[in-house]
Protein backbone atom coordinates (compact mmCIF):
# COMPACT_ATOMS: atom_id res chain seq x y z
CA UNK A 1 0.00 0.00 0.00
CA UNK A 2 1.32 3.33 -1.38
CA UNK A 3 1.84 6.12 1.18
CA UNK A 4 -0.72 8.14 -1.03
CA UNK A 5 -3.15 5.84 -0.42
CA UNK A 6 -2.58 5.49 3.25
CA UNK A 7 -3.13 9.35 3.75
CA UNK A 8 -6.14 8.96 1.64
CA UNK A 9 -8.05 6.28 3.95
CA UNK A 10 -6.89 7.99 7.15
CA UNK A 11 -9.97 9.35 7.81
CA UNK A 12 -12.18 6.77 6.94
CA UNK A 13 -10.38 4.11 9.13
CA UNK A 14 -10.75 6.78 11.77
CA UNK A 15 -14.06 6.93 11.19
CA UNK A 16 -14.53 3.27 10.98
CA UNK A 17 -12.31 3.15 14.26
CA UNK A 18 -15.18 5.55 16.20
CA UNK A 19 -18.41 3.43 15.01
CA UNK A 20 -16.65 -0.03 16.32
CA UNK A 21 -15.36 2.11 20.01
CA UNK A 22 -19.05 3.62 20.17
CA UNK A 23 -20.67 -0.18 19.38
CA UNK A 24 -18.34 -1.58 21.97
CA UNK A 25 -19.37 0.72 24.53
CA UNK A 26 -22.71 -0.14 24.44
CA UNK A 27 -22.21 -3.97 24.29
CA UNK A 28 -19.75 -4.10 26.87
CA UNK A 29 -21.81 -2.22 29.15
CA UNK A 30 -25.10 -3.07 28.44
CA UNK A 31 -26.48 0.35 27.72
CA UNK A 32 -30.23 0.66 26.60
CA UNK A 33 -31.02 2.49 23.29
CA UNK A 34 -33.12 5.05 24.98
CA UNK A 35 -29.97 6.30 26.58
CA UNK A 36 -27.50 5.75 23.44
CA UNK A 37 -28.68 4.12 20.54
CA UNK A 38 -25.92 1.44 18.62
CA UNK A 39 -24.73 2.68 14.72
CA UNK A 40 -27.16 0.70 13.36
CA UNK A 41 -30.15 1.81 14.93
CA UNK A 42 -28.94 5.64 14.29
CA UNK A 43 -28.34 4.64 10.52
CA UNK A 44 -32.14 2.69 10.17
CA UNK A 45 -33.11 6.07 12.28
CA UNK A 46 -31.88 8.01 9.65
CA UNK A 47 -33.18 5.84 6.90
CA UNK A 48 -36.93 5.93 8.45
CA UNK A 49 -36.89 9.58 8.75
CA UNK A 50 -35.17 10.15 5.18
CA UNK A 51 -37.68 12.54 4.34
CA UNK A 52 -37.96 14.62 7.11
CA UNK A 53 -34.22 14.74 7.82
CA UNK A 54 -34.06 15.82 4.30
CA UNK A 55 -36.17 18.79 4.12
CA UNK A 56 -35.31 20.10 7.55
CA UNK A 57 -31.68 19.60 6.42
CA UNK A 58 -31.72 21.80 3.92
CA UNK A 59 -33.52 24.69 6.07
CA UNK A 60 -30.89 24.09 8.54
CA UNK A 61 -28.42 24.20 5.64
CA UNK A 62 -29.76 27.21 3.97
CA UNK A 63 -30.23 29.49 7.55
CA UNK A 64 -26.03 28.33 7.99
CA UNK A 65 -25.11 29.42 4.37
CA UNK A 66 -27.47 32.54 4.74
CA UNK A 67 -25.76 33.86 8.25
CA UNK A 68 -22.89 32.56 6.94
CA UNK A 69 -22.79 34.60 3.96
CA UNK A 70 -23.04 37.75 5.74
CA UNK A 71 -20.83 36.94 8.67
CA UNK A 72 -17.88 36.50 5.61
CA UNK A 73 -19.31 40.00 4.54
CA UNK A 74 -19.32 41.80 7.51
CA UNK A 75 -15.92 40.01 8.99
CA UNK A 76 -14.31 41.19 5.44
CA UNK A 77 -15.22 44.70 5.99
CA UNK A 78 -14.57 44.32 9.71
CA UNK A 79 -11.21 42.54 9.43
CA UNK A 80 -9.68 45.13 6.91
CA UNK A 81 -11.09 48.70 8.70
CA UNK A 82 -9.53 46.96 11.94
CA UNK A 83 -6.64 45.62 10.02
CA UNK A 84 -5.41 48.77 8.42
CA UNK A 85 -5.42 51.39 11.30
CA UNK A 86 -4.70 51.46 14.38
CA UNK A 87 -7.10 53.63 15.67
CA UNK A 88 -9.92 51.53 14.20
CA UNK A 89 -7.96 48.44 16.06
CA UNK A 90 -8.10 50.01 19.62
CA UNK A 91 -11.40 51.17 18.85
CA UNK A 92 -13.05 48.59 17.84
CA UNK A 93 -11.38 44.95 19.02
CA UNK A 94 -12.49 45.20 22.59
CA UNK A 95 -15.99 45.63 21.45
CA UNK A 96 -15.32 42.66 19.17
CA UNK A 97 -14.27 40.56 21.73
CA UNK A 98 -16.90 41.62 24.07
CA UNK A 99 -19.07 40.33 21.64
CA UNK A 100 -18.04 37.48 21.01
CA UNK A 101 -17.31 36.30 24.36
CA UNK A 102 -21.13 36.66 24.89
CA UNK A 103 -22.68 32.81 25.07
CA UNK A 104 -24.81 33.31 21.59
CA UNK A 105 -27.44 30.72 22.94
CA UNK A 106 -28.69 33.36 25.40
CA UNK A 107 -29.26 35.62 22.95
CA UNK A 108 -31.87 33.36 20.78
CA UNK A 109 -34.42 34.42 23.33
CA UNK A 110 -33.49 37.78 22.57
CA UNK A 111 -33.74 37.55 18.80
CA UNK A 112 -37.21 35.37 18.86
CA UNK A 113 -38.48 38.75 21.19
CA UNK A 114 -37.38 40.48 17.74
CA UNK A 115 -37.70 38.64 15.12
CA UNK A 116 -40.56 36.31 16.44
CA UNK A 117 -40.00 32.19 16.04
CA UNK A 118 -38.37 30.94 12.91
CA UNK A 119 -35.58 31.16 9.94
CA UNK A 120 -34.54 34.82 11.02
CA UNK A 121 -33.21 33.85 14.68
CA UNK A 122 -31.42 30.84 13.73
CA UNK A 123 -29.60 33.50 10.50
CA UNK A 124 -28.55 35.99 13.24
CA UNK A 125 -27.64 33.30 15.38
CA UNK A 126 -25.63 31.41 12.81
CA UNK A 127 -24.09 35.04 11.83
CA UNK A 128 -23.05 36.01 15.27
CA UNK A 129 -21.48 32.70 16.25
CA UNK A 130 -19.07 33.08 12.77
CA UNK A 131 -18.42 35.94 12.20
CA UNK A 132 -15.78 36.88 14.86
CA UNK A 133 -12.69 34.48 13.22
CA UNK A 134 -13.12 36.23 9.84
CA UNK A 135 -12.69 39.22 11.59
CA UNK A 136 -10.11 38.52 13.34
CA UNK A 137 -8.19 36.42 10.42
CA UNK A 138 -8.37 39.55 8.27
CA UNK A 139 -7.12 41.87 10.67
CA UNK A 140 -4.29 39.74 11.66
CA UNK A 141 -3.32 39.63 7.96
CA UNK A 142 -3.95 43.04 7.44
CA UNK A 143 -1.74 44.42 10.35
CA UNK A 144 1.08 41.91 9.66
CA UNK A 145 2.06 43.00 6.15
CA UNK A 146 5.74 43.53 6.14
CA UNK A 147 6.62 47.63 7.28
CA UNK A 148 8.88 47.56 3.84
CA UNK A 149 6.34 46.53 1.29
CA UNK A 150 4.44 49.41 2.57
CA UNK A 151 7.14 51.51 2.25
CA UNK A 152 7.68 50.31 -1.46
CA UNK A 153 4.11 51.03 -1.91
CA UNK A 154 3.91 54.62 -0.28
CA UNK A 155 6.93 55.73 -2.13
CA UNK A 156 5.18 55.17 -5.58
CA UNK A 157 2.70 57.08 -4.38
CA UNK A 158 0.14 54.39 -3.50
CA UNK A 159 -3.30 55.60 -2.11
CA UNK A 160 -4.94 53.54 1.06
CA UNK A 161 -7.04 51.76 -1.40
CA UNK A 162 -4.32 50.73 -4.49
CA UNK A 163 -2.52 49.24 -0.84
CA UNK A 164 -5.78 47.24 0.10
CA UNK A 165 -6.39 46.05 -3.24
CA UNK A 166 -3.00 45.24 -4.58
CA UNK A 167 -1.12 44.06 -1.24
CA UNK A 168 -3.86 43.71 1.69
CA UNK A 169 -6.94 41.46 -0.02
CA UNK A 170 -4.30 39.23 -2.01
CA UNK A 171 -2.22 38.45 1.20
CA UNK A 172 -5.06 38.01 3.42
CA UNK A 173 -6.31 35.41 1.08
CA UNK A 174 -4.72 32.54 2.78
CA UNK A 175 -5.69 33.79 6.46
CA UNK A 176 -9.13 34.68 5.10
CA UNK A 177 -9.77 31.03 3.68
CA UNK A 178 -8.45 29.53 6.88
CA UNK A 179 -10.80 31.50 8.68
CA UNK A 180 -14.09 29.89 6.75
CA UNK A 181 -13.20 26.76 7.15
CA UNK A 182 -13.45 27.50 11.30
CA UNK A 183 -16.80 30.02 10.51
CA UNK A 184 -18.69 27.61 8.46
CA UNK A 185 -18.78 25.08 11.41
CA UNK A 186 -19.27 27.61 14.23
CA UNK A 187 -22.66 28.46 11.21
CA UNK A 188 -24.02 25.50 11.99
CA UNK A 189 -23.61 24.93 15.52
CA UNK A 190 -25.28 28.92 15.68
CA UNK A 191 -28.22 27.70 13.27
CA UNK A 192 -28.96 24.45 15.44
CA UNK A 193 -28.61 26.48 19.04
CA UNK A 194 -31.34 28.52 17.76
CA UNK A 195 -33.48 26.23 15.78
CA UNK A 196 -33.33 23.96 19.29
CA UNK A 197 -34.35 26.79 21.47
CA UNK A 198 -36.82 28.79 19.28
CA UNK A 199 -37.20 26.80 15.86
CA UNK A 200 -39.93 25.30 13.63
CA UNK A 201 -38.31 23.55 11.18
CA UNK A 202 -34.93 22.68 10.86
CA UNK A 203 -32.13 19.73 12.38
CA UNK A 204 -32.63 21.82 15.75
CA UNK A 205 -36.08 21.32 15.43
CA UNK A 206 -36.46 17.59 15.03
CA UNK A 207 -33.90 17.04 17.32
CA UNK A 208 -35.83 18.86 19.90
CA UNK A 209 -38.91 16.87 18.60
CA UNK A 210 -37.34 13.54 18.80
CA UNK A 211 -35.68 14.28 22.05
CA UNK A 212 -39.30 14.89 23.77
CA UNK A 213 -40.42 11.70 22.30
CA UNK A 214 -37.55 9.77 23.64
CA UNK A 215 -36.83 8.85 20.14
CA UNK A 216 -32.92 9.03 20.93
CA UNK A 217 -31.74 7.03 17.88
CA UNK A 218 -33.56 9.96 15.72
CA UNK A 219 -31.51 12.65 17.33
CA UNK A 220 -28.30 10.71 16.92
CA UNK A 221 -29.29 10.35 13.32
CA UNK A 222 -30.20 14.37 13.09
CA UNK A 223 -26.54 14.96 14.87
CA UNK A 224 -25.07 13.05 12.20
CA UNK A 225 -26.45 15.22 9.23
CA UNK A 226 -25.41 18.06 10.73
CA UNK A 227 -22.27 16.80 11.62
CA UNK A 228 -22.14 15.57 7.24
CA UNK A 229 -22.90 18.64 6.16
CA UNK A 230 -20.23 20.37 8.08
CA UNK A 231 -17.21 18.35 6.66
CA UNK A 232 -18.99 18.70 3.34
CA UNK A 233 -18.83 22.36 3.42
CA UNK A 234 -15.49 22.14 5.30
CA UNK A 235 -14.16 20.29 2.40
CA UNK A 236 -15.39 22.79 -0.27
CA UNK A 237 -13.95 25.72 1.68
CA UNK A 238 -10.44 23.61 1.78
CA UNK A 239 -10.84 22.61 -1.70
CA UNK A 240 -11.40 26.51 -2.38
CA UNK A 241 -8.69 27.65 -0.36
CA UNK A 242 -6.27 25.31 -2.19
CA UNK A 243 -7.04 26.47 -5.82
CA UNK A 244 -6.96 30.38 -4.65
CA UNK A 245 -3.80 30.69 -2.79
CA UNK A 246 -1.70 27.98 -4.02
CA UNK A 247 1.27 30.49 -3.42
CA UNK A 248 0.80 30.22 0.26
CA UNK A 249 1.27 26.69 0.36
CA UNK A 250 4.11 26.42 -1.57
CA UNK A 251 4.99 23.07 -0.18
CA UNK A 252 5.93 19.47 -0.99
CA UNK A 253 3.46 18.56 -3.90
CA UNK A 254 3.95 22.08 -6.07
CA UNK A 255 7.73 22.20 -5.42
CA UNK A 256 7.59 18.54 -7.19
CA UNK A 257 6.48 19.91 -10.48
CA UNK A 258 7.91 23.52 -10.88
CA UNK A 259 11.50 22.38 -9.51
CA UNK A 260 13.51 24.37 -7.57
CA UNK A 261 15.54 27.23 -9.95
CA UNK B 1 24.02 70.29 -9.94
CA UNK B 2 23.25 69.19 -6.76
CA UNK B 3 20.18 67.49 -6.87
CA UNK B 4 18.97 65.89 -3.38
CA UNK B 5 19.91 68.47 -0.33
CA UNK B 6 19.68 68.04 3.45
CA UNK B 7 20.75 70.81 5.61
CA UNK B 8 20.86 70.51 9.50
CA UNK B 9 18.66 67.69 9.59
CA UNK B 10 17.59 66.60 12.84
CA UNK B 11 15.00 63.32 13.06
CA UNK B 12 13.31 62.41 16.94
CA UNK B 13 11.56 59.38 16.97
CA UNK B 14 8.58 58.91 19.40
CA UNK B 15 5.82 60.90 20.25
CA UNK B 16 7.56 61.90 23.76
CA UNK B 17 4.30 61.65 24.89
CA UNK B 18 5.20 58.55 27.71
CA UNK B 19 8.11 58.21 29.26
CA UNK B 20 8.62 54.11 27.64
CA UNK B 21 8.77 55.68 24.25
CA UNK B 22 11.53 58.32 25.31
CA UNK B 23 12.18 60.12 22.29
CA UNK B 24 15.40 58.68 20.52
CA UNK B 25 17.03 61.20 18.10
CA UNK B 26 17.88 59.20 15.12
CA UNK B 27 19.19 61.47 12.97
CA UNK B 28 21.08 64.48 14.19
CA UNK B 29 22.33 67.61 11.87
CA UNK B 30 22.92 65.47 9.26
CA UNK B 31 24.10 67.46 6.36
CA UNK B 32 24.17 65.52 2.60
CA UNK B 33 24.21 66.73 -0.69
CA UNK B 34 24.01 64.70 -3.74
CA UNK B 35 24.48 65.65 -7.75
CA UNK B 36 22.22 64.58 -10.28
CA UNK B 37 23.19 60.93 -11.68
CA UNK B 38 25.54 60.70 -8.62
CA UNK B 39 26.01 57.14 -6.95
CA UNK B 40 26.94 57.74 -3.21
CA UNK B 41 26.76 55.64 -0.44
CA UNK B 42 26.26 55.79 2.96
CA UNK B 43 28.07 53.61 5.76
CA UNK B 44 28.23 53.23 9.27
CA UNK B 45 27.62 51.48 12.62
CA UNK B 46 24.50 49.57 12.81
CA UNK B 47 21.87 51.32 14.30
CA UNK B 48 23.34 54.89 13.15
CA UNK B 49 20.31 56.29 11.32
CA UNK B 50 21.10 55.26 7.79
CA UNK B 51 18.03 53.68 7.38
CA UNK B 52 16.11 56.75 8.28
CA UNK B 53 18.04 58.95 6.06
CA UNK B 54 16.22 57.22 2.97
CA UNK B 55 13.04 57.44 4.93
CA UNK B 56 13.94 60.94 4.68
CA UNK B 57 14.88 61.56 1.22
CA UNK B 58 11.67 59.23 0.03
CA UNK B 59 9.44 61.30 2.47
CA UNK B 60 8.37 58.62 4.12
CA UNK B 61 9.37 60.77 7.46
CA UNK B 62 9.85 64.66 7.72
CA UNK B 63 12.56 66.01 9.59
CA UNK B 64 12.18 67.19 13.09
CA UNK B 65 14.79 70.18 12.15
CA UNK B 66 16.13 71.25 8.80
CA UNK B 67 15.52 70.82 5.77
CA UNK B 68 15.06 67.85 2.62
CA UNK B 69 15.18 68.94 -0.70
CA UNK B 70 14.79 66.93 -4.01
CA UNK B 71 15.28 68.93 -7.40
CA UNK B 72 14.71 72.55 -5.36
CA UNK B 73 11.72 71.36 -3.63
CA UNK B 74 11.07 70.90 -0.06
CA UNK B 75 9.97 67.53 0.64
CA UNK B 76 6.37 67.61 1.73
CA UNK B 77 4.87 64.33 1.32
CA UNK B 78 6.24 60.50 -0.09
CA UNK B 79 7.79 61.13 -3.56
CA UNK B 80 6.56 59.61 -6.62
CA UNK B 81 9.80 59.67 -8.12
CA UNK B 82 11.87 56.95 -6.35
CA UNK B 83 12.74 53.40 -5.99
CA UNK B 84 13.51 51.66 -3.01
CA UNK B 85 14.67 48.54 -2.51
CA UNK B 86 15.46 46.59 0.85
CA UNK B 87 17.38 43.40 2.51
CA UNK B 88 14.17 41.68 2.12
CA UNK B 89 13.14 41.17 -1.76
CA UNK B 90 9.51 42.14 -0.42
CA UNK B 91 8.17 40.57 -3.68
CA UNK B 92 4.60 39.84 -3.48
CA UNK B 93 4.40 35.93 -2.85
CA UNK B 94 0.98 35.48 -4.98
CA UNK B 95 2.40 37.65 -8.06
CA UNK B 96 4.90 35.95 -10.66
CA UNK B 97 8.04 37.71 -10.76
CA UNK B 98 7.46 40.02 -14.27
CA UNK B 99 4.09 40.75 -12.44
CA UNK B 100 5.95 41.47 -9.52
CA UNK B 101 7.88 43.68 -11.89
CA UNK B 102 5.63 45.77 -13.29
CA UNK B 103 4.07 46.75 -9.88
CA UNK B 104 4.97 50.44 -10.02
CA UNK B 105 3.19 50.70 -13.30
CA UNK B 106 0.00 50.13 -12.06
CA UNK B 107 0.34 52.72 -9.45
CA UNK B 108 2.95 55.44 -10.82
CA UNK B 109 1.31 57.47 -13.44
CA UNK B 110 1.58 58.21 -16.11
CA UNK B 111 1.78 54.59 -16.68
CA UNK B 112 -1.28 53.65 -14.44
CA UNK B 113 -3.60 55.39 -16.85
CA UNK B 114 -1.77 53.82 -19.78
CA UNK B 115 -1.95 50.40 -17.61
CA UNK B 116 -4.45 48.78 -20.46
CA UNK B 117 -3.69 50.07 -24.00
CA UNK B 118 0.05 49.52 -22.31
CA UNK B 119 0.00 46.01 -21.77
CA UNK B 120 1.98 44.43 -24.11
CA UNK B 121 4.78 47.22 -24.41
CA UNK B 122 5.00 47.13 -20.13
CA UNK B 123 5.46 43.23 -20.40
CA UNK B 124 8.42 43.62 -22.82
CA UNK B 125 9.54 46.89 -20.90
CA UNK B 126 9.95 44.23 -17.61
CA UNK B 127 11.61 41.09 -19.54
CA UNK B 128 13.72 43.84 -21.12
CA UNK B 129 15.06 44.59 -17.46
CA UNK B 130 14.59 41.12 -16.49
CA UNK B 131 17.37 40.08 -18.91
CA UNK B 132 20.11 42.58 -17.96
CA UNK B 133 19.52 41.83 -14.49
CA UNK B 134 20.15 38.01 -16.10
CA UNK B 135 16.91 36.78 -14.93
CA UNK B 136 15.57 36.53 -18.76
CA UNK B 137 13.05 33.38 -18.97
CA UNK B 138 12.33 33.58 -15.41
CA UNK B 139 9.47 36.02 -15.52
CA UNK B 140 6.91 33.35 -15.77
CA UNK B 141 8.43 31.77 -11.98
CA UNK B 142 7.13 32.45 -8.74
CA UNK B 143 9.28 34.80 -6.18
CA UNK B 144 9.61 31.64 -3.82
CA UNK B 145 11.11 29.52 -6.86
CA UNK B 146 14.18 32.46 -6.72
CA UNK B 147 16.96 32.22 -4.72
CA UNK B 148 17.45 34.94 -2.43
CA UNK B 149 19.87 36.50 -5.17
CA UNK B 150 17.34 36.54 -8.27
CA UNK B 151 15.19 38.32 -5.70
CA UNK B 152 17.06 41.07 -5.47
CA UNK B 153 18.10 40.95 -9.11
CA UNK B 154 13.73 40.92 -9.16
CA UNK B 155 13.12 44.07 -6.60
CA UNK B 156 16.12 45.66 -8.35
CA UNK B 157 13.87 45.46 -11.71
CA UNK B 158 10.87 46.72 -9.79
CA UNK B 159 12.48 49.61 -8.44
CA UNK B 160 13.55 50.80 -11.83
CA UNK B 161 10.68 50.05 -14.40
CA UNK B 162 8.93 53.57 -13.69
CA UNK B 163 12.30 55.29 -14.27
CA UNK B 164 12.56 56.77 -11.26
CA UNK B 165 14.87 59.03 -10.94
CA UNK B 166 16.27 58.27 -7.68
CA UNK B 167 16.83 54.91 -6.12
CA UNK B 168 17.54 54.52 -3.09
CA UNK B 169 18.86 51.08 -1.43
CA UNK B 170 18.77 49.91 1.71
CA UNK B 171 21.20 47.46 2.33
CA UNK B 172 19.62 45.54 -0.62
CA UNK B 173 22.74 42.90 -0.80
CA UNK B 174 23.43 42.07 3.23
CA UNK B 175 21.19 38.87 3.46
CA UNK B 176 23.50 37.26 0.36
CA UNK B 177 26.60 35.11 -0.13
CA UNK B 178 29.84 37.23 -0.64
CA UNK B 179 29.81 35.74 -4.23
CA UNK B 180 26.53 36.47 -5.13
CA UNK B 181 26.98 40.01 -3.51
CA UNK B 182 29.91 40.74 -5.89
CA UNK B 183 28.20 39.37 -8.79
CA UNK B 184 25.11 41.48 -7.58
CA UNK B 185 27.84 44.57 -7.83
CA UNK B 186 28.84 44.44 -11.14
CA UNK B 187 24.69 44.28 -12.60
CA UNK B 188 24.07 47.55 -10.24
CA UNK B 189 27.04 49.55 -11.48
CA UNK B 190 25.61 48.56 -15.34
CA UNK B 191 22.48 49.39 -14.32
CA UNK B 192 23.65 52.68 -13.28
CA UNK B 193 25.67 53.55 -16.04
CA UNK B 194 22.89 52.92 -18.37
CA UNK B 195 20.16 54.72 -16.62
CA UNK B 196 22.17 57.44 -15.10
CA UNK B 197 19.98 57.66 -11.96
CA UNK B 198 20.81 59.18 -8.59
CA UNK B 199 21.37 56.60 -6.55
CA UNK B 200 21.77 56.69 -2.77
CA UNK B 201 22.83 53.02 -1.25
CA UNK B 202 23.25 52.30 2.34
CA UNK B 203 25.52 49.71 3.05
CA UNK B 204 27.75 48.45 6.21
CA UNK B 205 30.29 46.41 3.55
CA UNK B 206 32.67 49.21 3.04
CA UNK B 207 34.29 47.19 -0.28
CA UNK B 208 30.60 47.55 -1.30
CA UNK B 209 30.65 51.36 -1.14
CA UNK B 210 34.12 52.19 -2.48
CA UNK B 211 33.05 49.72 -5.63
CA UNK B 212 29.68 51.18 -6.66
CA UNK B 213 30.50 55.15 -5.45
CA UNK B 214 31.29 58.50 -6.69
CA UNK B 215 30.80 59.60 -2.95
CA UNK B 216 30.93 57.22 -0.07
CA UNK B 217 29.75 59.15 3.22
CA UNK B 218 30.29 57.66 6.76
CA UNK B 219 28.20 58.48 9.42
CA UNK B 220 28.93 58.47 12.97
CA UNK B 221 26.52 56.07 15.82
CA UNK B 222 23.30 56.94 16.79
CA UNK B 223 22.33 60.07 16.38
CA UNK B 224 23.89 59.91 13.49
CA UNK B 225 25.60 62.68 12.04
CA UNK B 226 27.93 62.59 8.82
CA UNK B 227 31.68 63.05 9.64
CA UNK B 228 33.31 61.86 7.11
CA UNK B 229 32.69 62.05 3.04
CA UNK B 230 35.43 60.83 0.43
CA UNK B 231 34.90 60.92 -3.12
CA UNK B 232 35.73 58.07 -5.01
CA UNK B 233 37.70 58.78 -8.26
CA UNK B 234 38.48 55.23 -9.57
CA UNK B 235 37.13 54.62 -13.50
CA UNK B 236 34.67 53.17 -14.46
CA UNK B 237 33.54 50.50 -15.38
CA UNK B 238 35.35 48.70 -11.56
CA UNK B 239 35.51 45.40 -11.95
CA UNK B 240 36.24 42.42 -9.05
CA UNK B 241 40.05 43.19 -10.06
CA UNK B 242 39.77 46.72 -9.15
CA UNK B 243 39.02 45.88 -5.38
CA UNK B 244 42.53 44.26 -5.33
CA UNK B 245 44.21 47.20 -6.61
CA UNK B 246 46.16 49.54 -4.23
CA UNK B 247 44.39 52.81 -4.18
CA UNK B 248 40.38 50.49 -3.53
CA UNK B 249 41.91 49.06 -0.47
CA UNK B 250 43.19 52.29 0.62
CA UNK B 251 39.91 53.94 0.68
CA UNK B 252 38.43 51.22 2.36
CA UNK B 253 41.34 51.47 4.95
CA UNK B 254 40.72 55.00 5.49
CA UNK B 255 37.13 54.49 5.35
CA UNK B 256 37.30 51.91 8.36
CA UNK B 257 39.34 54.20 10.62
CA UNK B 258 36.44 57.25 10.05
CA UNK B 259 34.00 54.53 11.09
CA UNK B 260 36.51 53.20 14.20
CA UNK B 261 36.09 56.73 15.40
CA UNK B 262 32.20 57.87 14.71
CA UNK B 263 31.97 54.43 17.28
CA UNK B 264 33.90 56.11 19.48
CA UNK B 265 32.75 59.74 19.70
Amino acid sequence: MTRNSIDRLAPWLTGLGFVVVWWLVIVMFGIQRYILPTPWETLNAMYTFRGPLFTNGLATLATTLIGFGIAVVVGMILGIIVGSSRLAYRALYPLLVAFNSVPKAALVPIFVIWFGAGAVPAVVTAFMLSFFPVVANVATAFATIEPELLEVMRSLGASQSDMTIKVGIPRSLPYFFASLKIAITLAFVGSVIAEIVAGNSGIGNVMLVAGSNFNVPLVFAALFVVGAMGVGMYAIFDFVERRMTGWSVRGSNMMQHVGGG
Amino acid sequence: MTFIQLTDVDLVYGSGSNAATADTLAVSSASISVEQGEFVSVVGPSGCGKSTLLKLIAGLVRPSRGSVQVDGRNVQAPLKTVGMGFQNATLLPWRNVRDNVMLPLEIVEPYRSRQKQDRDKNIERAETLLTTVGLSGFGGRMPWQLSGGMQQRAQLCRALIHEPSILLLDEPFAALDTFTREELWSVLQELWLFRKCTVILVTHELREAVYLSETVHVMSSRPGRIIKSSSVGLSRPRTLESTFQPDFVELVHDLRHHIGRGKQT
